[in-house]
C-alpha cells in the first residue's frame, strides 16, 4: 500500500449526482486530454438527486426577467446570500436547463412543443421547469446516460472516500474503500471536487435518503476548509408522517391547500396573504418554506393540528384539482400516497408535517466552487456558494447543481493543468489513514453501538436545533454531542470482514454526521438573531448590524469548532423586508 | 462472490415460466401440423388409393392422440401470439399523421425531414387488438369451412 | 394482528461461507413497515453485520431490489403486513452473483447499458444557442413510459433467459434503447439497431413477459423488446431484398 497510489487522475469528482456528473461532462467536453474520474459511494443513478420532484428554476417565460429571479432568491434567502453568486446563477440557469434538454431530459411541454414552466414557492413568476413530478429523477438519468457517451470518464462506483490528502495547503487526492472487496486504496489527483450532497440524516425525520450523511462536508472540514452558514437547515412544510417522504411543493403550485384540523387555510393568519381559490404567486401556500414550516409550529401551539401516531399533522388538500390534473402533473404524488399512506389524494386529504429537507450551509466556496484549500472545489448541496443564504427557494437547488457543478468542473480542470505531483508526506498521510481504517475493524474497541449513538444524535438535533431554537436548547445540544463524540471512539464493529461491510461504512458515516451536527449547533449558538430558517426564541428579530454576515466553522486542532465571520456580498439589492402575500 | 445456480426445474417455479416453456415447446407441434398437411397434399396428388391410405393412418389412435395434443399446443401458441401482437405494435387511432415529425425542430430553425409517425389520438387498448385478432381468426376459419364443406 | 413476524434472510460472506445460508429473525409487525424497515430493525437491533443496499426509501433510487417470497420487489415499497402471519423469505435478486448477504453484483448491467447508446445521437451542429428542440406533449408521451426505468434490476432477476444466457443484453437496456429511439430529438435508431440486431440483442428474448409484470414503474420492457424485434425483422428483410444504397 505504501509504495504508491492505486490510480492517478487529473481531476477527481467525489459524488455522482447532478453536480458531479455535470462537472464530469463539463471537463470531458472542455478539456478531453485530462483524466477525469468520478468516485461515488453508490452507483451514480442512485444519488439523491433522483428524489427531487418539483422542478428547476430558470427564467425563460415571456415577461419574466433575470432580475426578478434574482430578487426572489435574495429576498427568499433573507438577504444572506451573496448577490454576485445569485446574479451568475440566474443568468446561467436557463442555459444549463436547456443543455439538459439537448441531452434528452423529458421536460414537460406546452401544446406547441415549447418548455412548460410552473409556479413555485417564493417565486414571483412562473419559471420552474419540470418533468412531471420526477424532475430530479429525469435530470439525473439524463446526465448519467449522457455521461456514458464520454468513455474517458473513469468511474469508481461504490467506493467510499474516507479522507482527503492535503499537504502544504493543497489537495493531492483521496483515500477510499472499494466496498465490494473492502480494499483500501489511494487515488491521487491534481484537483478534487466534492459534490456528495447534503446531510439531512443528522436529523431523525428527513426527506433525505439514507446516503445523505454529509460526507463531503466532513471531509473538507477535517482537511481544514471551513463550513459556511451551517445553522440554516431547511424544513420542507409537506412530508408524509413516518416515512418523511416528500410531497412536492408543486402540489401547492398546482393549487393545493394546507388545512388545519378545522379545515381552515391557516396560513392566512401568518402574514402570508389572503386565501384565494386559485394559487397566487408569492402568497399563502406559495410562500417560502421557512415561513410555512414556522406557521405549522404555531398551529401546534394553538392546538389546531391533528394528532397522529407520528405526532401532530395538518392536511394537504388536492381534491379540488381533479384526477386529470393530478395524473398528468403530479403522478408520483398520487403513487406515493397510495403506496405509503394507502390514501388517494383525488378523494382524500394527505397528512403532512414539516420535515428536514436541505442544508443551506456547506463547504465554503467562491463563485467558481473553489474552497480555501488549493485544488479543492465543491458544488451542489455539499457546497455553500451561497445563493441560498438563510432559506433556499424551492426549485433553485437543481439548477444550482448544474450551474455550479459546471463552474467547479471547469475551474478544477484549469487548476489541474498547472498542479504538481504529490509529495512524499501525502503518502505518509495515506498510510496513516489505512492503519486507522484497519484498526476500526479490529475487535475489543468498546461496547458502543452505531445505531444507539445515531439515534441519540438525531433526537439531540431535533430537540436543540429544530424549526425554533434557543440559547438554552442549543447549549444543551452542544454538551450532548460532545459526549456522543467520546462514545464514538468506543464503537465496536461486529462485522470484521471485508466484502461489502456496511457496518464499517455506517460507522464512518456516523463520524461524519457528528462533526456536521457540531458545526450546526455551534454556528446556531453564535447567531443571536432570527433570520430565514434560523429562528431563535430568545432573539426573535433579524439583526443586520451584527449578523448580515456568514458564519465560517473551522475545526481546531483539538477537534473543537471555531466560528469566524465573513461579510455578505451585496451588489444591487440592499436588505429589506421580506413581503409575501401583500 | 457466489454465483447462484439456475435450477433445472426453474420453469416449474412460476405459472408464467411454465406457460412460456410450453409455448416454446409448441413450435414442435406447429412443425408437426405443417408436415402432416404436406403429407396429405402429396397423398391427394397421388390418387384416391394413396389418399385413403393416408386417411386410414390419420385415423389410427396414435395419430389422433398426437393431433389432439398438437391442437392444444397450437391453441396455446395462437393465444399467446395474439397477446404478444398487442405489445409489439401499438396501434393509434385519430390524431394526425405528420411528415417531418421525427425530425426535431429547433426553435427558430428547421432541419430536414425523415419518416412519418402518427401523433396524438389514442392508443387502441390491448384487449381490443387481441379481440380483433380473434374476430379475424373466426372470419378466416369460417371461409375455409365454407370452402371445404360446401 | 400478531405483533411480530419472522423474516428468513439470506446470509453469505465470501471466504467463511462457501454457500449462502438462511438466518431467521423476528421483527415487529407494524402496519406501515415495509420489508426494508424490517431489515433496518435487524441491522440496528439484532445483527449489525447484515448487509444490503438501500437509499431513498421512496421507490425511485432503485437500490433496494430483493426477492421477497421468490418475487423480485423493491423492499421499500413492499409491506410486511402483506406477508402476515409469515414467515417472509428475503433473498438477493436471482440471476446475479451474490457479493454479500443481500447485495448482488450488477456490474454486468453497468457494462451492457452503454452498448445500446442511451443518449441523444445527432450529427448536426445544433447547440443550446439555437434554443430548445420543440417537442409536443404527444411526442413526449411516445417515449415517456420507457424513460421511467429506475435501473432497479428487478426485470433481470425475473428473466429466465438472462439467467440461462448471461450474454443477453436484457430488458432494461433494451427499454432504454427504445426510449431514445422514440424520442423526437434523436437520430440514433440506426446505430442502436446495429447493436440490438445481434444474437445477444433482442433475439435472445423469447417473450416470457415477466419483466413487464415485475416492473415497479410500469415501463413494459417486454413491449419494447417486441417492438424492436419488428424493427430488426424489417431490417433483415430489407437487407435481404435490397442493396444497401436503396434502403
Amino acid at each position: 500500500m505504501s509504495e504508491g497510489a492505486t490510480a492517478a487522475h487529473d481531476v477527481l469528482l467525489v459524488g455522482g449526482g447532478a453536480a458531479g456528473l455535470r462537472a464530469a461532462i463539463a471537463i470531458a467536453e472542455t478539456n478531453p486530454s485530462l483524466s477525469v474520474a468520478v468516485v461515488s459511494k453508490v452507483y451514480p443513478m442512485r444519488s439523491h438527486t433522483v428524489s427531487a420532484e418539483g422542478g428547476a428554476a430558470g427564467a425563460i417565460a415571456e415577461g419574466d426577467t433575470l432580475d426578478e429571479h434574482a430578487y426572489d432568491t435574495i429576498s427568499g434567502s433573507d438577504w444572506l446570500c451573496d448577490q454576485d453568486a445569485v446574479e451568475a446563477f440566474v443568468q446561467e440557469a436557463p442555459r444549463e436547463l436547456l443543455q439538459l434538454e439537448h441531452w434528452g431530459c423529458p421536460w414537460s411541454r406546452e401544446p406547441d412543443g415549447r418548455i412548460a414552466v410552473r409556479a413555485f414557492g417564493g417565486m414571483k413568476n412562473m419559471r420552474t421547469w419540470f418533468a412531471a413530478d420526477k424532475t430530479g429523477f429525469h435530470m439525473l438519468h439524463s446526465l448519467f446516460q449522457t455521461s456514458l457517451k464520454y468513455t474517458d470518464i473513469t468511474r469508481y462506483d461504490e467506493w467510499f472516500v474516507t479522507r482527503l490528502l492535503v499537504d502544504d495547503g493543497r489537495v493531492h487526492g483521496v483515500v477510499a474503500i472499494e466496498l465490494m472487496s473492502g480494499r483500501i486504496e489511494v487515488i491521487t489527483a491534481k484537483s478534487v471536487v466534492l459534490c456528495n450532497g447534503g446531510s439531512g440524516k443528522v436529523f431523525p425525520f428527513t426527506t433525505n435518503a439514507n446516503i445523505c450523511t454529509g460526507d463531503g462536508m466532513a471531509l473538507a472540514y477535517r482537511a481544514g476548509a471551513p463550513l459556511k452558514d451551517m445553522e440554516f437547515v431547511q424544513y420542507h412544510p409537506t412530508g408524509l408522517p413516518f416515512t418523511g417522504i416528500l410531497i412536492t411543493e408543486a402540489t401547492r403550485a398546482e393549487g393545493g391547500w394546507l388545512l388545519n384540523k378545522d379545515g381552515y387555510r391557516y396560513l392566512q393568519d401568518y402574514d402570508l396573504g389572503k386565501p384565494e381559490p386559485t394559487p397566487v404567486l408569492r402568497s399563502m401556500e406559495l410562500g417560502p418554506r421557512d415561513r410555512l414550516s414556522q406557521a405549522f409550529v404555531h398551529e401546534v401551539e394553538k392546538g389546531r393540528t391533528i394528532e397522529s401516531p407520528y405526532g401532530p399533522i395538518v392536511h394537504l388538500d388536492l381534491r379540488h384539482l381533479g384526477a386529470k390534473l393530478i395524473d398528468t402533473k403530479l403522478p408520483m404524488v398520487r403513487e406515493l400516497c397510495m403506496q405509503y399512506e394507502r390514501i388517494d389524494p383525488v378523494t382524500e386529504l394527505i397528512p403532512v408535517r414539516p420535515v428536514v429537507h436541505y442544508m443551506m450551509g456547506g463547504v465554503h466556496t467562491d463563485i467558481n466552487g473553489a474552497t480555501p484549500i488549493d485544488g479543492l472545489f465543491a458544488a451542489g448541496e455539499t457546497a455553500c456558494v451561497t445563493i441560498n443564504g438563510a432559506n433556499r427557494l424551492g426549485s433553485n437547488s437543481l439548477p444550482e447543481c448544474l450551474v455550479f457543478g459546471a463552474r467547479a468542473g471547469r475551474a478544477a480542470a484549469e487548476y489541474a493543468t498547472s498542479a504538481k505531483q504529490p509529495s512524499p508526506a501525502v503518502m505518509r498521510q495515506a498510510d496513516d489513514e489505512v492503519r486507522r481504517l484497519e484498526q476500526m475493524r479490529s475487535p475489543d474497541r468498546g461496547h458502543e453501538q452505531i445505531a444507539d449513538i445515531r439515534e441519540e444524535m438525531q433526537s439531540t438535533m431535533e430537540d436543540s436545533a429544530g424549526i425554533f431554537r434557543s440559547g438554552d436548547s442549543l447549549a444543551k445540544g452542544v454538551d450532548q454531542l460532545a459526549e456522543l463524540q467520546q462514545r464514538l471512539d468506543r464503537i465496536q464493529l461486529y462485522d470484521q470482514t471485508s466484502a461489502f461491510n456496511t457496518e464499517l461504512v455506517a460507522a464512518l458515516e456516523l463520524a461524519n454526521m457528528l462533526d456536521i451536527a457540531e458545526t450546526i449547533l455551534h454556528s446556531a449558538v453564535q447567531r443571536e438573531e432570527s433570520r430565514g430558517a434560523h429562528q431563535r426564541t430568545d432573539f426573535t428579530t433579524r439583526d443586520d448590524t451584527r449578523f448580515l454576515n456568514h458564519a465560517l466553522a473551522y475545526r481546531d486542532s483539538d477537534g473543537s469548532v471555531r466560528i469566524e465571520r465573513l461579510p455578505v456580498t451585496i451588489t444591487r439589492w440592499p436588505p429589506g423586508e421580506r413581503v409575501y402575500g401583500r | 462472490m457466489y454465483r447462484q445456480p439456475v435450477s433445472r426445474l426453474w420453469w416449474l417455479k412460476k405459472r408464467t415460466y411454465f406457460v412460456f416453456v410450453m409455448r416454446e415447446l409448441s413450435c414442435i407441434f406447429v412443425a408437426w401440423f405443417a408436415v402432416f398437411l404436406m403429407v396429405m397434399v402429396f397423398a391427394i396428388g397421388r390418387g384416391e388409393a394413396s389418399y385413403q391410405r393416408f386417411m386410414d393412418w390419420a385415423a389410427s389412435p396414435v395419430v389422433v392422440a398426437i393431433n389432439i395434443v398438437a391442437l392444444a399446443f397450437l391453441v396455446l401458441h395462437t393465444m399467446t401470439w395474439f397477446v404478444l401482437t398487442a405489445h409489439a405494435t401499438p396501434i393509434r387511432v385519430g390524431g394526425r399523421r405528420v411528415l417531418a415529425m421525427r425530425e426535431a425542430r429547433v426553435a427558430g430553425r428547421i432541419v430536414p425531414a425523415a419518416t412519418a409517425v402518427r401523433v396524438g389520438g389514442r392508443q387502441v387498448p390491448a384487449a381490443m387488438v387481441i379481440a380483433s385478432q380473434y374476430a379475424g381468426l373466426v372470419v378466416v376459419s369460417a371461409f375455409i369451412a365454407w370452402l371445404v364443406l360446401r | 394482528m400478531a405483533d411480530s413476524i419472522r423474516m428468513q434472510v439470506t446470509r453469505y460472506t465470501p471466504g467463511p461461507d462457501s454457500v449462502p445460508t438462511v438466518a431467521e429473525y423476528d421483527v415487529p409487525l407494524r402496519k406501515d413497515w415495509a420489508v426494508l424497515d424490517g431489515l433496518n430493525y435487524i441491522k440496528d437491533h439484532v445483527d449489525s453485520s447484515l448487509s444490503y443496499r438501500w437509499s431513498c426509501r421512496m421507490g425511485i433510487c432503485g437500490s433496494c431490489g430483493m426477492n421477497v417470497e421468490g418475487e423480485p420487489k423493491l423492499t421499500c415499497a413492499t409491506f410486511l403486513t402483506d406477508y402476515a402471519p409469515g414467515p417472509v423469505r428475503v433473498e438477493p435478486l436471482s440471476n446475479f452473483p451474490i457479493v454479500r448477504d443481500l447485495v448482488v453484483d450488477i456490474e454486468d448491467f453497468m457494462e451492457k447499458l452503454p452498448r445500446v447508446k442511451p443518449w441523444i445521437i445527432r450529427d448536426d451542429d445544433v447547440t443550446v444557442i439555437d434554443g430548445e428542440y420543440l417537442q409536443t406533449p404527444e411526442e413526449l408521451a411516445e417515449y415517456k413510459q420507457f424513460s421511467n426505468c429506475i435501473n432497479c434490476m428487478l426485470c433481470y432477476a425475473a428473466c429466465p433467459i438472462y439467467g440461462l444466457e448471461p450474454d443477453f443484453i436484457g430488458p432494461a437496456a433494451i427499454a432504454l434503447a427504445e426510449r431514445y429511439d422514440l424520442d423526437s430529438r434523436d437520430r440514433g435508431q440506426r446505430e442502436r439497431l446495429d447493436v440490438l440486431i445481434e444474437k445477444e440483442g433482442v433475439w435472445g428474448c423469447t417473450f416470457v413477459g415477466e419483466c413487464t409484470t415485475v416492473c415497479p414503474k410500469h415501463v413494459d420492457p417486454a413491449g419494447a423488446i417486441q417492438r424492436y424485434k419488428l424493427k430488426a425483422a424489417k431490417e433483415n428483410l430489407m437487407t435481404f431484398l435490397l442493396p444497401r444504397a436503396a434502403r
